[in-house]
């Protein structure tokens, strides 16, 4: 016994799940609307897993029977595997089924399903991982689907970032000096360097459409924002070399110069 | 306690062990006792360029593994005799070389120079990592051509991640830049890089530029370090280095191009 391999090891993920948001506790209306759409798609829901959004049937007070649904969603062929903005007799019945509950965010990202084959069907950059990144970063890690939300963490990085170091930051990613070419920054908020940026950039890279890269000077070899990337061949001549910010439009990159 | 320069780049080609073997026979020749170490485990070249290859006996592997006391591998060399080499093994590679074991040799020798001089392997591997693990101070070695300054801020990136200091969350190692084979007439043409496009990438504390010149391969071959050619622009930009790495104020040179015909004339070079 010399060798002794782990046996575990807990790592975080971002997993895709539709949604699926009940405006009204009919269950025999809900269950026909769902065989509708399963019929359009049957492929794309076989076995899907799902997290039921119930935040419209209490905001409006209607009632509705939380194992019941869940037994209709099981028999269709679908997996539930979470509960959000329940009340307290539903999530008090999602326990006792073992189905995790969100505690509800309200900037949420609910997308809706047809959004969301769309955005699996993105391609994901996909940076090469160097085995030991040269930069330790606070690294918290976050459980996707039952987590609370977290407050937004920033870090801060003064020292120039060379080539083959990556920093991860799990909140937004502020940095002061230059990014060298080769060199790899991602955040899962949003990025700012307030100088050079040669490097790649990848911010919201849990999926979260809404961060943005600020810099000071572009010259990157690739920016990405929630999966969606571009290269420095596709940067316009025009923002080079500028001080730009980059946003996510309708999975479009906009790069917009900072007057 | 001696202070630990290592002399690095990535890239191999540069001009380490040229510079690793001007600068200590430098800092030896300002009256500081400094030993150069060649890390180069299995490419042996240092002591070719100090000129004592036929004195090698026992070698920095033979210390490292207790077969040799460091008095016993240690050879003094020829020109200054506050100048001493512990050459690297030719017969073994970099596995030879330990962490622990390159520490307790540089622990050895602190006692008794005021300088240590690691002139590292080229590349980011075991060889290059353990010159630069103990270092206080770095020479970063880069040719103003674009692959040399991508390594060397590889190099940089490793030095302020990998070394003991940072390891410790000590004061990070002092980096320093030198531009070797640099030519003015070139850069002109567009052809090379300019101190300016390199300091844009690495901006770092220059330490000198280091022209390129015939006299550094004529050195080499002649086993003598081109910095006791003091009628060579390299081995002035290399006095240079020395003098401003010891504190000393000097503008730096060999920036712009060569003197006209009648300047080389009658200008007045020292």
């Amino acid at each position: 016994m010399l060798n002794i391999s782990p046996v575990l090891e807990f790592k975080s993920s971002t997993f895709f799940a539709p949604i699926l948001i009940l405006f009204n506790n009919d269950i025999a209306a809900i269950e026909e609307a769902l065989q509708e759409k399963i019929s359009l798609a049957p492929e794309f829901f076989k076995d899907s897993p799902l997290i039921v959004d119930l935040r419209e049937l209490n905001k409006q007070n209607q009632d509705l029977d939380f194992v019941q649904i869940v037994q209709i969603l099981r028999r269709i062929g679908f997996f539930p595997v979470g509960i959000r903005g329940g009340n307290e007799q539903q999530n008090k019945q999602a326990r006792a089924l073992s189905i995790p509950i969100d505690t509800v965010r309200e900037q949420s990202s609910s997308i809706s399903i047809g959004e969301a084959q769309k955005h699996e069907a993105t391609p994901q950059p996909s940076p090469q991982p160097s085995p030991q990144p040269e930069v330790p970063v606070a690294k918290e890690s976050a459980n996707p689907a039952a987590a609370p939300p977290v407050a937004v963490t920033s870090t801060l990085v003064t020292q120039p970032i060379r080539s083959g170091q990556r920093i991860y930051a799990s909140g937004d990613l502020i940095i002061l000096s230059q990014v060298s070419a080769g060199a790899e920054i991602m955040a899962e908020g949003n990025i700012h360097v307030y100088n050079t940026l040669r490097g790649r950039a990848l911010a919201g890279v849990h999926g979260n459409t809404a961060a943005r890269i600020f810099c000071f000077d572009l010259q990157a070899e690739l920016i990405s924002i929630a999966g969606d990337y571009k290269t420095s061949e596709d940067l316009n001549k025009q923002t080079y070399k500028n001080p730009v910010q980059i946003y996510l439009q309708n999975h479009a990159l906009i790069i917009k110069e900072i007057a | 306690m001696a202070r630990i320069i290592v002399v690095t780049s990535g890239k191999g080609g540069v001009g380490k062990t040229t510079t690793s073997a001007a600068i200590a026979m430098g800092l030896a020749k300002a009256g500081h006792k400094t030993v150069v170490i060649d890390f180069d485990v299995g490419l042996r070249n240092l002591d070719l360029i100090l000129g004592c290859e036929r004195r090698v006996v026992y070698d920095f592997v033979n210390v490292i593994n207790g077969e040799a006391s460091i008095s016993q591998a240690l050879i003094r060399d020829k020109n200054c005799n506050l100048l001493y080499i512990l050459p690297a093994s030719q017969t073994r590679d970099k596995d030879a070389l330990t962490q622990e074991g390159v520490g307790r040799v540089l622990e050895e020798l602190s006692k008794e120079f005021q300088y240590i001089v690691c002139d590292s392997p080229a590349g980011i591997e075991k060889g290059a990592n353990l010159a630069l693990y103990y270092a206080d101070d770095a020479f970063v070695v880069t040719n103003p051509e674009i692959s040399s300054v991508r390594d060397s801020d590889r190099m940089l990136g490793i030095l302020s991640s990998k070394s003991r200091r940072a390891e410790r969350n000590e004061e990070p190692i002092k980096e320093y830049l030198l531009l070797t084979r640099y030519d003015p007439d070139r850069v002109k043409l567009g052809e090379m890089l300019s101190l300016d496009d390199v300091q844009e990438i690495l901006s770092l504390e220059l330490l000198g530029i280091i022209p390129e010149s015939r006299s550094v391969l004529s050195a080499s071959n002649a086993g003598i370090p081109v910095i006791l050619d003091e009628k060579s622009e390299a081995g002035q930009a290399y006095a240079d280095v020395i003098a401003r790495y010891l504190g000393e104020k000097r503008p730096h040179r060999f920036i712009d191009g060569k003197r006209g015909f009648l300047k080389r004339l009658f200008g007045g070079r020292k």
